[in-house]
């Protein structure tokens, strides 16, 4: 079956999509990162995914073991990368959060824009 | 004695960067923003020596670590990056060097040089994404520059930039997910984040639907970090908030550089190997650009505080340039580039003069600066010689981009005169926003006769006025930007079946 084989792209857009809404719909400025946080980690995913060989093991070398199949290590190296982007933008992103609870008292995004526009 | 020359692509970034960190340890007072000031001449030299080096050799390439491309990661300056790299670093440069007074003002002094570490991270962010050659480095640069830039815009004083930056953050970062998720995919089908390796493995790839869907992510992604309309709502409040002297920069180049990836990825690596390419980029963009280019302006028109009347404008003269770009054509692509240059210039200008109001003014809004133009005679003439540069009196170099684009416009057919028309509504419209702001400062009236606005400080006006003059320098001799914009467009074509 190969929708079911191919079940780790099923993950990667289901949890896409989920951070997606909870970025759009959800009024309270934390859960938009938690969303946004949950919407970088589908991306991770897809990339971990496609390095993955079937019936491989991790890439490293070993005396005696020779012609064995490793898992493209790549994928793995860019998406360490992207992880510390992801921690950065959601910490600069929970910054802002707290600096809005001390200058407005909420985080909710109706009150805010309640206070914005009397 | 070792050649620098052939290491000017990876200083360009490097230079910044490292000096960032050590800005942020400089404690006394202006000493960051000297170091700061110092760094961005020093990447504007660079950036100098750059572009003379691509008028000669077309192509300045450069292995990082001398890993030899595609498995290494290059670095490749030519002329369409040049012509960014010298608006970028120019812009940053001119921003920092007269705005010490401005920025001082609206920064507090102890976040001073943490403020201007980040300005030079924004930087080297910017540089990064035009100097390089490989996909990922691209998102990785970009997150560096938005990341900087989200901390400069949170420095204004009013509260209501942590909510503009807030809202900007989300949406930049959504968009820079949507350009890894195509990046991804690319990745998936050749196994390679080199753009020029990439063009030659797509060949080789049966199966393109994933390829569509990466040119979807990637164009839409970048529309969203380059504000086209519909994707600009972040725009406005972030250009509105931010320190006076952050818009100059940000303004004058972070959703260009965007815009500049847009077209990268487009006619390098979709063009040579998608059917039809071509007319689907135009089909998409065109109308989003026009309504962009109306709406926009037609927003701007009733728009009363300044700093939100010119961010309404510069998301209208993005439509230009979009519009430019989706006509693909020789013409129409060199236009929508030069567009880049010239809009840079005169909204430098602009918002420099309003970056002159500030220190003196305490509303930023039409009723704020009633009356100001007999205070400040030097700031207004200023605006209003930089305003004609924007609507395209001839003579400025607005008009030399506008009168591309209408000439490029003109050759696409019917739909073509159809645009010509929307240029020249668009124009008419920019007359009226601006004259609004003429208006005001020289025939309101004050509304508080008490405090009298003193006009700024000196090193600030020359600044203005330097902008201001550039602007009819390139419009009466706009050899320079045309014949670094005609290539960038040649060389984007190179690939047209």
């Amino acid at each position: 079956m190969e929708l079911v084989g191919l079940y780790h792209y099923w993950v990667f857009a289901g949890l896409l999509m989920i951070g997606f809404y909870a970025v759009v719909a959800k009024p309270n400025l934390v859960k938009k990162l938690v969303g946004l946080s949950l919407f970088q980690a589908a991306v991770f995913l897809l990339y971990i995914t496609m390095g993955k060989v079937e019936g491989a093991m991790a890439p490293i070398f070993m005396a005696g073991i020779e012609e064995q199949l490793y898992s493209s290590p790549l994928p793995q190296v860019l998406i360490l990368t992207a992880i510390v982007v992801g921690i950065s933008t959601t910490a600069l992103g929970l910054g802002i959060v707290i600096r809005i609870k001390e200058e407005y008292g909420t985080i909710e995004e109706h009150e805010i824009h309640q206070i914005d526009h009397p | 004695m070792i050649d620098i020359s052939e290491h000017l692509p990876a200083l360009q970034v490097v230079v910044p960067m490292l000096s960032a960190g050590m800005v942020m340890l400089l404690r006394p007072r202006g000493l960051a923003w000297a170091a700061a000031t110092a760094v961005s001449i020093f990447a504007f030299a660079i950036a100098i020596a750059l572009t003379l080096t691509v008028l000669e050799v077309e192509r300045q390439t450069y292995l990082m670590g001398s890993w030899a491309a595609p498995y290494g990661i290059e670095l490749a300056v030519d002329a369409f990056s040049a012509l960014l790299l010298l608006i970028v670093t120019g812009a940053s440069s001119l921003a920092l060097l007269v705005g010490y007074r401005s920025l001082d003002a609206e920064i507090e002094t102890e976040r001073q040089p943490f403020f201007y570490a980040a300005w030079l991270l924004a930087l080297s962010g910017l540089a990064g994404i035009l100097v390089t050659a490989d996909a990922f480095n691209i998102f990785v640069f970009m997150e560096i520059s938005s990341l900087a830039g989200y901390v400069l815009v949170a420095g204004g004083p009013d509260r209501r930039a942590l909510t503009a930056v807030f809202k900007y953050l989300i949406m930049g970062t959504i968009g820079a997910t949507f350009y890894l998720i195509g990046v991804g995919l690319i990745y998936l089908m050749t196994g390679t984040l080199n753009l020029a390796d990439m063009e030659i493995r797509l060949q080789d790839v049966a199966d393109i639907k994933p390829i569509l869907v990466a040119a979807g992510f990637i164009t839409v992604g970048l529309a969203l970090k380059a504000a086209v309309f519909p994707l600009h709502i972040w725009l406005p409040n972030a250009y509105t908030f931010a320190p006076n002297m952050v818009t100059v920069f940000l303004a004058a180049c972070a959703t260009k550089v965007a815009i500049y990836i847009l077209l990268r990825f487009n006619f390098f690596v979709f063009q040579p190997n998608l059917a039809g390419h071509d007319l689907q980029f135009g089909y998409f963009l065109m109308p989003l650009a026009v309504l962009g280019i109306l709406i926009a302006s037609a927003v701007a028109m009733f728009e009363s505080n300044l700093k939100r009347l010119l961010a309404w404008s510069s998301v209208a003269q993005i439509g230009y340039i979009i519009l430019g770009a989706s006509l693909v054509s020789l013409a129409g692509l060199s236009a929508g580039i030069l567009h880049m240059f010239n809009h840079a210039l005169a909204k430098g200008a602009l918002f420099l003069t309003v970056a002159c109001l500030g220190l003196s003014v305490a509303r930023l809004d039409l009723n704020g600066i009633a009356g100001i133009g007999r205070q400040m005679p030097w700031t207004m003439t200023a605006f209003v010689l930089a305003g004609l540069s924007l609507i395209g009196i001839p003579g400025t170099a607005g008009f030399v981009s506008k009168w591309y684009l209408i000439s490029a416009a003109a050759a696409y057919g019917t739909v073509g005169i159809a645009l010509v028309a929307v240029i020249v509504i668009s124009s008419l419209m920019a007359v009226v926003y601006i004259w609004r702001v003429v208006q005001s400062a020289y025939f309101g009236t004050p509304q508080d006769a008490t405090t009298l606005p003193r006009e700024a400080s000196s090193v600030l006006l020359i600044g203005v006025w330097a902008a201001t003059l550039a602007n009819f320098y390139f419009g009466l001799a706009p050899a320079l930007p045309i014949e670094l914009s005609g290539s960038a467009a040649a060389l984007l074509l190179e690939h047209m079946p």
